[in-house]
């Protein structure tokens, strides 16, 4: 069987005194959509930003494709990477925040080739044209040369989606990527993520938004305080749970 | 007072009559600002008037000096100066800023230590220092520590010369200041910015440049603007050390001729028309910077301006109507 996307085992972290993560197991298979539900401190915000190495991990092990982000393993220490070194392996990892964080003194395209061009040394005129692509795709090619202050908070949402695309990842992470949303532009930034789901991109979603886990995600992790309660197939774990926890949140979210 | 149908009370009757599309409405009337206005255009009548008049000024010792090559020479010196001393100040403590805002307690202990005795210290002392530091150590080598091997050596006296010496003091100072601005513009960023150039595979210099600073700079530039009409009215602290700047030269007039109001009134009129041209690429700089942030901010000041004007004649030729 080939290498899962993203592994974890045991993950473990803390603030001060306080366990937020203790001993996370999950996996990813590749082309897989992994949807991370729970209340809200539950851990699974948290989770998510240690994949890339925006929070870092206590203790465990947390590869993706096989490679440990932030560290280097000797014998049973996990020695931290310098930024510099942390930010290669971030290259291939995409992600989306909940508050959209456009670059807001750039244009939407601006926006999607920065990185492309800054960090991969794309040319300019092949970065545009792709971009162009990209936010077609997502439904905002004539939104180009606005400025995210000129545009909804959907539109902001599908902007950073193609930014992150621009980059080429294997791997897409949304941290509440609908949160933040009115919700009659909600189903337009869905529509997008169940687009590149169905294209075969390997993706981890931290949502409250039960419909999309049940339709698009191929597994369900359901997760409070700091450990998982229950994973599987969403339409089992998402719909007739075993655990006494999972039903007690799905009733009140429904 | 204009007595119009529309300020004498009527009844409702009367009011219903009227037809709705006929109905305009009228801005608040500011009779007080017309009073106040003509108040004031007096006083500065009679002041300039009584200035004007008064032979003490010699007006003709005005018109001498106001053009006179001397004091070119002194305000070509005052504005490279000030750029100068800028171009240092802001460079330097851009570096401070990050060094003090670094994870590193090294670099924030040096930075810290930076600012503490630059701004601690009065700018007068720092001048008069930097001007006589050939008394504390007569030479400046280059070599190697606690060896007699020496690559380059420099006598102290001719290299700190007054224009270097003003210049060193002014830079580091305002260096000092400056750090403290960029700080604070670079902590009004958003950490989610950071955050998402991290996600995208940005270094940390990277992000630094091509994310937060070009954001900080809404922040930064107004007071920076401040700084730079501040410092160009500053250098003349440098008269005390002969740096040949505008004001050293006008001391060095009324000390012989003892036209002293005279001359500090050409100063004045110097310093004043060169601080107006200043405010101009701030306004600039600040649009520039503003974008994608504020709407009024994508309108040019010119514009602003010209529109204030005449919104001002409307609402007056209403008024008479």
């Amino acid at each position: 069987m080939a290498q899962p996307m993203v592994h974890a085992e045991g993950v473990r972290k803390h603030y001060g005194k306080l366990d937020v993560l203790k001993g996370i197991d999950l996996t990813v298979e590749r082309g897989q959509v992994c949807c991370l539900l729970g209340p809200s401190g539950s851990g699974k915000s948290t989770f998510l930003r240690c994949i890339n190495h925006l929070e870092k991990v206590d203790g465990g092990r947390l590869t993706v494709d096989g490679d440990l982000v932030g560290y280097r393993q000797a014998g049973t220490r996990l020695h931290e990477l310098r930024e510099s070194e942390v930010a290669e392996r971030r290259r291939e990892i995409g992600m989306v925040f909940q508050r959209f964080n456009l670059f807001p003194h750039m244009t939407a395209l601006e926006n999607v080739i920065e990185a492309p061009v800054r960090v991969n040394g794309v040319n300019k005129a092949d970065a545009r044209a792709e971009a162009q692509l990209l936010l077609d795709r997502v439904g905002l090619g004539d939104r180009a040369g606005h400025y995210p202050s000129q545009l909804s908070g959907g539109q902001q949402q599908r902007v950073a989606i193609a930014r992150a695309l621009a980059m080429k990842p294997k791997l897409m992470l949304f941290d509440e990527p609908t949160s933040a949303l009115d919700p009659e532009l909600v189903g337009d930034v869905l529509d997008v993520m169940r687009d590149l789901a169905a294209d075969g991109m390997t993706m981890v979603v931290v949502t409250h938004e039960i419909g999309f886990a049940r339709e698009v995600g191929d597994t369900a992790v359901f997760m409070d305080d700091g450990v998982v309660v229950e994973a599987g197939d969403p339409r089992t774990v998402l719909v007739d749970p075993e655990q006494e926890r999972t039903k007690a949140f799905l009733s009140k979210v429904l | 007072m204009t007595a119009s149908p529309a300020s004498a009370p009527a009844t409702r009757t009367e009011e219903a009559a009227v037809r709705a599309d006929e109905l305009t409405a009228v801005p608040v009337r500011h009779w007080s600002r017309w009073i106040a206005a003509a108040l004031a255009l007096l006083s500065l009548v009679g002041l300039v008037g009584s200035l004007a008049k008064n032979p003490n000024l010699h007006w003709d010792v005005v018109g001498h000096y106001l053009f006179a090559d001397l004091i070119f020479d002194g305000l070509v010196t005052t504005l490279w100066l000030t750029a100068a001393a800028m171009a240092i100040g802001l460079a330097l403590g851009t570096l401070v800023a990050v060094m003090r805002l670094s994870a590193s307690p090294v670099l924030y202990a040096l930075s810290s230590l930076f600012v503490w005795l630059f701004r601690g210290t009065p700018l007068l002392v720092q001048i008069i220092f930097w001007a006589y530091a050939a008394a504390l150590y007569k030479h400046v080598m280059i070599g190697i520590p606690f060896t007699t091997i020496t690559f380059v050596q420099l006598d102290t006296n001719s290299l700190l010369t007054p224009s270097i010496a003003a210049l060193l003091a002014l830079g580091l100072n305002e260096a000092a200041y400056a750090s403290e601005i960029v700080r604070a513009g670079i902590q009004s960023v958003d950490p989610g910015q950071t955050e998402a150039a991290h996600s995208l595979g940005m270094k940390p210099a990277l992000t630094m440049r091509r994310i937060v600073l070009p954001q900080a700079m809404r922040v930064i530039i107004p007071p920076m603007g401040n700084e730079t009409i501040n410092m160009l009215k500053t250098t003349a602290y440098v008269s005390v050390i002969a740096a040949h700047d505008l004001m050293s030269n006008i001391q060095d007039v009324y000390a012989q001729n003892y036209q002293v109001i005279p001359m500090l009134v050409v100063a004045a009129l110097w310093y004043l028309a060169l601080t107006t041209v200043l405010s101009v690429p701030q306004a600039w700089l600040e649009r520039r910077y503003g974008r994608g942030t504020t709407r009024m901010a994508q309108v040019s000041p010119l514009r602003r301006m010209f529109v204030g004007v005449t919104d001002l004649l409307t609402t007056n030729r209403e008024r008479k109507g």
